[in-house]
């Protein structure tokens, strides 16, 4: 473990967005090739229901404002979404004109709007008049603060708890700053405060307030509170040192990104990196440890390409940063020299009978073993779930994960829930974790009798959710 | 967000949109659908005498790719029986009594028929009439439409019976196929219409098949000329406009007009109303896209009013009128030249070949700074265009044809002589538009030297 010390130009070459944003002329024309399609497949694709022809021809008639103002009606988490959605995946890789030609690059215009109210301080959204409701949120990740800010349009007000220094959740402290800058997420808490919604940082339910007051002093509770530390490899040496998680390595970079790119030089990287875990914390761990000058960067998946996760646009992207994907390997122990991880022990797997998620079980392959040089291992085998406060809260779960119906209700009749803690299945994506937060207020709304404002967006969309389980845990968007 | 209500000769609708006199207002359905959609008002596609319409009746003119920059068409006045129209319109007007609903009509030339038809529209409830001067294929050869707006006197007559008849405003949609727009303007004022509306669709042929030689729209191997509109009719609309709106007996008139002609976007409606329009009508963009882009429109438009700080739409209408001159008075001293930003340039060298084949020889194109002649230079550099202000005569074409935003920019220089207009010269010196040498002699006095 070393710090690369990297010249400032080499780290914003490697950390900056890694898509410049379009100038005036670039946005236009790309604007101009959307055929305004009638009842287009790229809104059916949209887990937010964005109308994106809108919002492309209002970029095209140089209505940035009213682009923006589209584009934040249906998904107040799209400053973030028009960064990190897998677009190939949805509205991009359903638009028509890909069938002919090259589809239009809806993420980046997407971001061309946002980017114009963001950068010059327009204030979207009014809150709705004061209904006096008041509501408790759990988490200021893109679920909970969607949550916040639709309660907030309808006039009920609400407080969020983030147990972390900043608000912002997976934004802030997860994605790869590459994709999306720090500042990105924190312009989007602040957009949510402007709307009268109160984002107490730094609290932890649990600790600083009990879940008992949260459901005795609010009128509706929403547990939006992602998910937790990753769990342990349960292998020999995971004390040493040179092994750490994912989560944390990810929000070193994000941090730097805040306080200025040279920071990244203090982030101790080695020149032998194992990532364990293939999905997209995995990916974005590897591709950092890459980026900051590690020597060889390997990942580790116990299954095949097949039971991976990840999107292909993914593996080829860590693929083309130099880092190798070691399917069907585990790692069986961390071999270390005076306190210090050197090697991972690692075995074979074959893959046997479906488990009960359908996919493949992995069994390792007697005498297959072989042994990696490593000094640094990160771990990235997806989190741990927040059980201990799905009771605490007095909610039903099931396989670590907040028992829910269609309209985000839990078992406990004031409380709903949002975002990963309740994505059993499918990706858990920015934008689910937004659509989830706009039906977690529509239901709350409904609840506590407060009418649905006139231009409710989606109102008549239903719930977005892909059917493959994802067994990395979170792969967010 | 500005307020966009419209009050047009005591027609109210909540914005200035309406949709045009066209397919798109061609029933009940259609109406109702556009009015869900927010549309401000509706002008019942044209009621008259009995038609038969043909087979392919609408022909693109399409450019660069882009397929509906204009349409041509020859489909007439509606063809479906005058009583299913009233009775439609009667419905639609119950439905929506905040909107706007006009009813286009046309019939022969005779007092009886327009006195009759008047009757009929306004015991619909109807809003208003639009007389429709302006057809120009099909009708025109029965005496009707453009045949009527083509000679002033019998639109003066004609307008004279309606608005004689009519309880409720009366507009003149005038036709573009004239010399001059401004006499049947005149006589739609003479005959006390409440408000103007421009324009109709101009004369056109949309194109030959190079394979089958036939005219588009072809009807069974034949074609005619038909009605041009869509985008690139807007300039020509926005002329029409200007004269119409700049002209005092007009202006004296104190009627509104109804802009139309092209517009498609918001930024186009916000020209007409600048230029004097009071209320909007769209057809083709409706043609091409449907009825959902009443939305930007209405967004974009009060947005910018927004931004221009103006609280309602009113308070911009015709804005630009005053701006609206001649050629006679303009200021022959203002002075602008071009200005290529290097670094925005990407050596397409459109504005050199411009320049120099098509305008007056004033960009040179460098190598590594020192001029070449693009013929002869046998080097591998990149060519740079380089302006030579001195020789500029600010005509602006190398900024239009410059691919680039903001590459080229036409930059104002102090003027290098006192403001003088044509005019004005004229009057002091009208040698000037008959000697050249005493042409010579004031261009030598004021220090004009055009090479």
């Amino acid at each position: 473990m070393e710090q690369h010390e990297l010249s400032l130009a080499q780290l914003q070459d490697s950390f900056s967005e890694t898509y410049p944003r379009y100038t005036k002329n670039e946005a236009t024309v790309e604007a101009d090739r959307c055929l305004y399609c009638f009842d287009a497949p790229c809104i059916k694709a949209c887990p937010t229901s964005i109308d994106v022809p809108t919002f492309i021809r209002q970029i095209a008639n140089d209505n940035l404002l009213g682009a923006a103002t589209t584009i934040l009606e249906s998904n107040l988490m799209g400053h973030s979404c028009g960064r990190v959605c897998p677009v190939d995946e949805l509205c991009v890789g359903a638009c028509v004109l890909g069938r002919e030609h090259r589809p239009i690059a809806i993420g980046r215009l997407q971001r061309y709007a946002t980017d114009h109210v963001f950068d010059n301080g327009i204030q979207v959204f009014e809150p709705g008049p004061d209904t006096g409701k008041r509501v408790a949120v759990i988490g200021a990740g893109p679920a909970g603060l969607s949550a916040a800010g639709e309660l907030a349009k309808r006039g009920i007000h609400a407080t969020v708890f983030e147990r972390k220094e900043l608000g912002g959740g997976l934004s802030t402290y997860g994605i790869v700053v590459f994709r999306e800058p720090t500042n990105v997420a924190l312009e989007e808490v602040e957009f949510v405060r402007k709307l009268g919604v109160d984002v107490r940082t730094g609290v932890e339910v649990g600790r600083d307030i009990s879940t008992a007051e949260l459901i005795n002093d609010f009128d509706a509770v929403v547990l939006a509170a992602g998910t937790g530390r990753v769990p342990d490899l349960g292998v020999p040496g995971e004390e040493l040192l040179g092994v750490g998680e994912a989560l944390p390595f990810i929000a070193a970079t994000k941090m730097a990104d805040k306080d200025g790119l040279e920071d990244l030089n203090a982030i101790e990287v080695g020149n032998e990196v194992i990532v364990v875990g293939a999905g997209n914390t995995a990916i974005d761990a590897a591709a950092i440890a890459k980026r900051l000058g590690a020597e060889r960067v390997t990942m580790l998946y116990r299954r095949s390409r097949e039971e991976m996760g990840a999107y292909d646009f993914e593996v080829d992207f860590i693929r083309n940063e130099g880092v190798d994907i070691r399917f069907q390997t585990q790692p069986v122990e961390l071999i270390g020299e005076g306190g210090r991880v050197k090697a991972v022990r690692c075995v074979r797997t074959r893959l046997g009978e479906p488990d009960q998620d359908g996919r493949r079980r992995p069994e390792n392959v007697p005498g297959s073993e072989f042994v990696l040089p490593a000094d640094q291992v990160i771990k990235a085998i997806g989190q741990e779930k927040l059980v201990d406060l799905y009771d605490a809260v007095g909610v039903e779960h099931v396989g670590g994960y907040v028992r829910t119906d269609d309209e985000l209700r839990t078992s406990n009749p004031k409380v709903f829930g949002a975002g990963d803690c309740v994505r059993a299945t499918g990706h858990a994506l920015t934008v689910t974790a937004a659509e989830d937060g706009k039906i977690v207020a529509r239901a709350i709304a409904k609840q506590l009798g407060v009418p649905e404002p006139e231009s409710a967006p989606g109102a008549t969309r239903g719930r977005f959710l892909h059917d493959t389980v994802n067994e990395f845990g979170r792969i967010h968007g | 967000m500005a307020d966009l209500t419209t009050d047009f000769a005591g027609i109210k609708s909540p914005n200035p949109f309406w949709l045009a006199s066209a397919p798109p207002t061609n029933s009940a359905y259609q109406i109702n659908k556009a009015f869900e959609y927010g549309w401000g008002g509706a002008v019942w596609k044209t009621i008259g005498d009995p038609v038969l319409n043909v087979c392919n009746r609408y022909g693109a003119f399409e450019y660069a790719g882009n397929r509906l920059v204009a349409i041509n068409n020859v489909e007439l006045i509606s063809d479906r029986p005058i009583e299913v129209n009233l009775r439609e319109i009667r419905e639609v007007k119950k439905l929506w009594p905040d909107r706007a609903v006009i009813v286009s009509a046309m019939v022969s030339s005779n007092e009886a028929a327009w006195k009759q038809v008047v009757q009929q529209i306004e015991d619909t409830g109807a809003d208003g009439i639009e007389l429709n001067y302006g057809c120009p294929h099909g009708m025109s050869e029965r005496g009707m439409g453009a045949a009527v707006g083509q000679v002033p006197e019998y639109c003066e007559m004609i307008t004279g019976w309606v608005t004689a008849a009519a309880s409720i405003p009366v507009i003149v949609k005038l036709t573009p196929n004239v010399t001059n727009i401004v006499p049947p303007a005149h006589a739609a004022i003479n005959a006390g219409a409440d408000g103007i509306s421009l324009i109709n669709t101009i004369n056109s042929i949309a194109g030959v098949d190079l394979d089958s030689f036939e005219l588009r729209p072809n009807v069974g191997g034949k074609g005619s000329h038909g009605g041009y509109a869509g985008p690139a009719a807007r300039p020509i609309a926005l002329h029409l406009l200007s004269q119409v709106a700049a002209d005092p007996k007009y202006q004296a008139a104190g009627i509104p007009i109804s802009g139309m002609g092209g517009i498609e976007t918001w930024r186009d409606a916000a020209e007409f109303v600048l230029l004097g329009s009071t209320s909007l009508q769209v057809c083709t963009a409706v043609m091409h896209y449907g009825f959902r882009i009443i939305h930007e429109l209405c967004d974009g438009l009060s947005n910018w009013l927004d931004d221009k700080g103006a609280a309602s739409l009113g308070e911009v209408v015709g804005a630009s009128v005053s701006r609206i001159s001649n050629f006679g008075d303009f200021d022959l001293s203002f002075k602008s030249v071009a200005v290529i930003d290097e670094d925005k340039c990407i050596q397409c060298n459109l504005c050199y070949v411009a320049c120099d084949e098509g305008a007056h020889q004033c960009i040179d194109l460098t190598a590594d700074g020192v001029r070449v002649d693009p013929a002869t230079y046998t080097g591998s550099a990149l060519l740079q265009p380089i302006v030579r202000e001195e020789d500029c005569v600010g005509c602006d074409l190398c900024s239009l044809v410059c691919p680039v935003d903001a590459c080229i920019t036409m930059v104002e220089r102090p003027p290098e002589r006192a403001p003088v207009t044509w005019n004005e010269l004229t009057r002091t010196r009208p040698e000037v538009t008959t000697d050249w040498d005493a042409m010579i002699a004031y261009r030598k006095e004021v220090g004009i030297e055009i090479h």
